[in-house]
């Protein structure tokens, strides 16, 4: 089998060669700068490359050689507080090596293959061990990497496994003959297997309200946040990535801004996480391939997240994998699509869009793995439609398989209702399956209190019509009532400042005392009403101005409390 | 390498601006190319597609006259742009050559146009506030150092006069560092030049300036390459020289429909609306030039002008420009019949980069809080507005008589400026306190207590 060829054609990141008889998404390098690229159609004699760097310059007849390979990335000690290109590239090596600027044909190694690290062994001679198992532990920041059989060897007896200092290609043991480094290699595009999948039933908590209450995700579930330009996806799914509470955050800056990943480069850092008292970014794997960089390496970007993500939850971890934005990822594939003259399906995108899509989100799940633990990736895909339009084919794709869907919303943004999740369009299919454990771990009525508040909503969308006809002066008490609780559900609880110190993340429990205070305000506004109170002394009282503030407050639980007290006192006086 | 002497005469098809030629050793992607016409004039092209059978040539200036007698030479290399620090106050062609009489530019260095990414990594994250003097951008859509604010506008309604504007008021407040500008034209008209041209003059900013001219009546493959030249030179003097460079590009449309044009010629599988599918990797090659690089001095900030075909935001320029550049201005065509000049929307207006450059040290502590208050105020006003057609003014409430007015204050007092009228940040703020005072205090609850006790004007 010839692995030598030449250069035929070059159009753009597409790149034919002949002589090389590749396999399909064999890794190959291409022309004098050893470019790096994969295979994506083979055509009798005439391979089909997309390149991963730019192609200017290259010309027919340079050389083009196959590794045999497919495109797979480096797993072992040092993927966590990793900066990485769409393949696996560390920036801050490329920026080393090459300045300010990414040039091509720089090839990166994605860890460090010169550090030791302190190899625990945690099993011994003798042992029988399989495939996923775990033979050692390397701590690395605040995580236990757990060092795992490669999955290459079926199972067999350890016949020596050592403990001392180690890079990650020296032999920390020996199985059946066979040598096992700390390091091992994973094609991308294919998931890694599990014992087996679970139903997920324990909610993914955020510390965002209108998330965690009204539209929960499960851990190992898949949630979509599709909106138009502007909407806040970049600053939810940034919140999402600081506060909730997986153990291994992935995030994916897939064909978006520069600026915009530089500010979770400087924020990730410097970001305390409450639970190991260390930096966010120490338990944190970032991919940055921004918009300007090369388009295949982009459409290789989600894969290498997931496949990363694949590798911490089988170790028994839950890793939340942000992907900004999906729409990006599909736009690559509609990109390299056209440059292949494939029949296209609807808006240019190619006909095999759903099918990826699927294949994508199906890597999400709660698993035993084959080490014997649970462990969940949860994925939330950012979906930027084309004009805010969510009738168009990425969006309606993926919303075919998400059982979550946070919808974003341009009228939210302008009268700056943040964060834009539009609460009558918006939807989780996991509210059942997450009912039992709100009971045990929230409050026995926080599942009825969250139907109470959608009804509110619900009911107020519905009065808004009236009002718009005849202004609100016409309705009757009970209902201006029913506009002002709601009117404080939106405000005061689904309103949420992602850059307040105090606000930006709310517990579960003060979620509920937030929700039951509101509950009380009405439940006494209606007493008031029936005793005959005025609708404008009601809505007015001096207790709402405080309760709007409280969340802003240091000692918010305290101040929540206090404000219980004085809606006693105040209606007290109101006479009912 | 190929033989850069050797002329083919092997033209097999013209269509567009591209044409098909045959037999060639072999060429690189992106090679220059040089054609002559049987009348012995010269046109410049770009490879779009080389393989061994057949190369495809973009050629810059058209193909007018063009026949298969004409002679092809690749000159094996890449487009270059030279660069050098004499280039303030020169105004080229759109393809790079002077058109101010002067002489040919002596390259210091001779610049790659396509331009690398900048490493993610290498970024520094814009923080320093520009102020612009406009009160609806620097109070409400702050624009930082690095940044790229696009303005989205509409045919009829004063752009150009705002780019001018921002032009001629921005600065770093404290600082007095080297300051550039770099105006790159596309395929705008022969009188809009005049205006620009004009201005500049005027104001002396032609002496900071790098002028590119591609006119309506050039070649609109040309466009294609302008803000690519343009740009590299902002990248030269950026990150080269130290200099805090703004680019305005004007009009991104026109760009857009020239990469529209190449890709039909090109019978390439069409994105929305015709527009090629690549169209959004295309445009953050041009918009993902700004920033600021660790380490360096210098800075690129944007603000590029494009005109939304029928006003519509969700056409695909401005649509897909929205979703890489980091905020947007959008200019309103009732403001404007209003008689509101600048004619900011600042509902839909936004600016991505506006926490890093805003508060305390920066403008003042009040800063986001009161922005906050104007925006939310102004919408519900706006919403009443709506109301009101129907059911009148006297069926609403006290509280929403003066939302109503505060809607018709904010944009006499805040939107309205004067077109020389440059307003510190201060003022902004202080303006905005004053339109507070036609509200209630339970009506302000987007600020801090604090804020209000310390910056609300007491009423008489």
């Amino acid at each position: 089998m010839s692995t030598e060829g030449v250069i035929y054609r070059v159009a753009g990141p597409v790149v034919t060669a002949v002589g090389i008889s590749p396999k399909m998404y064999d890794v190959v390098h291409v022309g004098d700068e050893q470019l790096m690229g994969e295979v994506i159609k083979i055509v009798g004699d005439y391979s089909i490359i997309q390149v991963y760097e730019d192609t200017s310059g290259i010309k027919p007849g340079e050389p083009v050689t196959n590794t045999g390979r497919p495109l797979a990335v480096e797993l072992g000690p040092g993927l966590l507080t990793s900066v990485y290109d769409g393949i696996q590239r560390p920036l801050p090596v490329l920026r080393d090596k090459m300045g300010d600027f990414i040039y091509r044909g720089v090839a990166a190694p994605g860890l460090d293959h010169e550090k030791k690290w302190d190899f625990t062994p945690v099993a011994k001679v003798g042992d029988e061990v399989a495939a996923g198992q775990v033979i050692g532990t390397v701590q690395e920041g605040p995580m236990v990497h757990k060092i795992m059989v490669p999955l290459d060897i079926k199972s067999g007896k350890i016949d020596s496994i050592k403990s001392g200092s180690f890079t990650v290609d020296e032999t920390v043991a020996v199985i059946d003959g066979k040598e096992v480094c700390m390091m091992q290699y994973w094609p991308v595009r294919n998931p890694r297997p599990v014992a087996e999948k679970y139903q997920p039933d324990v909610p993914l908590v955020t510390g965002l309200r209108v998330l965690d209450t009204m539209f929960p995700l499960a851990k190992g579930g898949a949630a979509a946040i599709p909106g138009a330009f502007g909407t806040g996806k970049t600053v939810t799914q940034q919140s999402l990535a600081k506060y909730s509470d997986a153990e291994i955050v992935v995030y994916i800056g897939c064909g978006e801004r520069g600026n915009e990943m530089t500010e979770v480069l400087t924020e990730f850092p410097e970001l305390v996480d409450p639970r190991t008292g260390e930096s966010l970014m120490k338990r944190t794997v970032l991919i940055a391939n921004t918009s300007n960089m090369p388009v295949a390496a982009r459409e290789a970007s989600v894969y290498t997240g997931m496949t990363i993500a694949e590798y911490f939850r089988d170790m028994g971890y839950n890793v939340s994998l942000m992907a900004d934005s999906t729409s990006r990822w599909a736009e690559a594939m509609r990109e390299i699509s056209s440059r292949l003259e494939e029949m296209p399906g609807e808006e240019g995108y190619p006909a095999y869009l759903a099918g990826r899509l699927s294949e994508f989100y199906e890597r999400a799940c709660r698993a035993r793995t084959l080490c014997g633990e649970d462990g969940s990736i949860s994925v939330i895909g950012a979906v930027s439609p084309p004009g805010g339009d969510l009738s168009e084919p990425v969006t309606q794709n993926t919303l075919r398989i998400v059982r979550v869907f946070w919808a974003l919303d341009t009228k939210l943004r302008e009268r700056r209702h943040f964060p834009t999740i539009n609460w009558l369009t918006s939807y989780t299919m996991y509210d059942k399956q997450l009912v039992d454990w709100y009971k045990t771990n929230v409050a026995d009525d926080f599942p009825t209190l969250r139907a109470w508040a959608m009804q509110i909503l619900q009911k107020e969308s519905e009065l808004q019509e009236v009002v718009q006809m005849v202004g609100s002066d016409s309705l009757p008490d009970e209902q201006k009532i029913t506009l002002e609780v709601a009117k404080m559900i939106r405000e005061i609880y689904l309103q949420q400042n992602a850059y307040h110190p105090v606000d930006c993340y709310c517990p579960l429990p003060r979620q509920y005392m937030m929700l039951s205070l509101i509950k009380k305000y009405s439940d006494l506004a209606e007493k008031a009403l029936a005793a005959g109170a005025q609708v404008d002394k009601i809505a007015y009282l001096p207790v709402r101005t405080r309760f709007n503030q409280a969340k802003y407050e240091e000692n918010t639980d305290a101040e929540l409390q206090a404000v219980s007290e004085d809606m006693d006192k105040q209606f007290a006086e109101l006479g009912a | 390498m190929a033989d850069i002497t050797k002329e083919y005469k092997t033209i097999s098809q013209i269509a567009g601006p591209l044409i098909f030629v045959k037999k060639t050793e072999p060429v690189s992607y992106k090679e220059i190319v040089n054609i002559r016409l049987s009348d012995g004039s010269m046109r410049r092209g770009e490879v779009l597609d080389s393989s061994d059978d057949i190369v495809v040539v973009q050629v810059f200036e058209g193909t007018t006259g063009i026949d298969r007698d004409a002679s092809v030479r690749f000159l094996g290399e890449t487009m270059k742009m030279p660069v050098s620090k004499d280039m303030l106050g020169r105004v080229l062609s759109g393809a790079g050559d002077p058109l101010d009489g002067g002489a040919k530019i002596v390259p210091e260095q001779e610049l790659d146009i396509v331009g690398a990414a900048i490493n993610p990594w290498a970024r520094d994250s814009p923080s320093d506030f520009i102020q612009t003097g406009i009160s609806t951008i620097d109070g409400m859509n702050t624009l930082v150092r690095g940044q790229k604010l696009p303005i989205f506008s509409a045919s009829g309604l004063p752009h150009n006069e705002m780019a001018l504007q921002i032009a001629r008021q921005a600065k770093v407040r404290g600082e007095n560092e080297e300051f550039a500008v770099v105006f790159i034209a596309m395929g705008i008209t022969n009188e809009e030049k005049q205006m620009f041209m004009k201005e500049f003059e005027r104001t002396g900013a032609l002496k900071n300036a790098v002028v590119f001219l591609n006119l309506a009546d050039d070649p609109a493959v040309e466009r294609i390459v302008t803000p690519r030249l343009g740009l590299t030179t902002a990248e030269y003097m950026a990150f080269e020289l130290g200099m805090q460079v703004l680019v305005i590009m004007t009009d991104i449309t026109n760009y857009c429909e020239a990469l529209r044009q190449v890709g039909a010629a090109r019978e390439e599988v069409p994105g929305r609306r015709g527009y090629p599918g690549y169209m959004y990797t295309d445009l953050a090659q041009l918009y993902e030039r700004a920033g600021r690089i660790k380490g360096k001095k210098g800075s690129i900030t944007q603000i590029p002008i494009l005109s939304m075909p029928g006003g519509d935001i969700t056409h695909p320029i401005p649509d897909l420009s929205g979703y890489i550049t980091e905020g947007q201005i959008v200019l309103s065509m009732d403001l404007h019949r209003n008689g509101i000049y600048p004619p900011v929307n600042v509902s839909s207006s936004l600016s991505r980069l506006m926490g890093g450059g805003t508060g305390k040290g920066k403008t003042r502590e009040d800063h986001k809080g009161v922005s906050d208050q104007l925006y939310a105020s102004y919408a519900e006003g706006k919403d009443l507005r709506g109301l009101v057609a129907i059911v009148g003014k006297d069926s609403l409430s006290a509280k929403d008589r003066k939302l109503l007015d505060f809607a018709d204050i904010f944009e006499d007092r805040i939107v309205r400026q004067g077109l020389d009228e440059d307003r510190s940040i201060e003022e902004t703020l202080d303006l905005a306190w004053e339109i507070f005072t036609e509200l209630d205090l339970d009506q302000l609850t987007r600020i801090d207590r604090k804020y209000i006790e310390a910056y609300l004007p007491k009423k008489e």
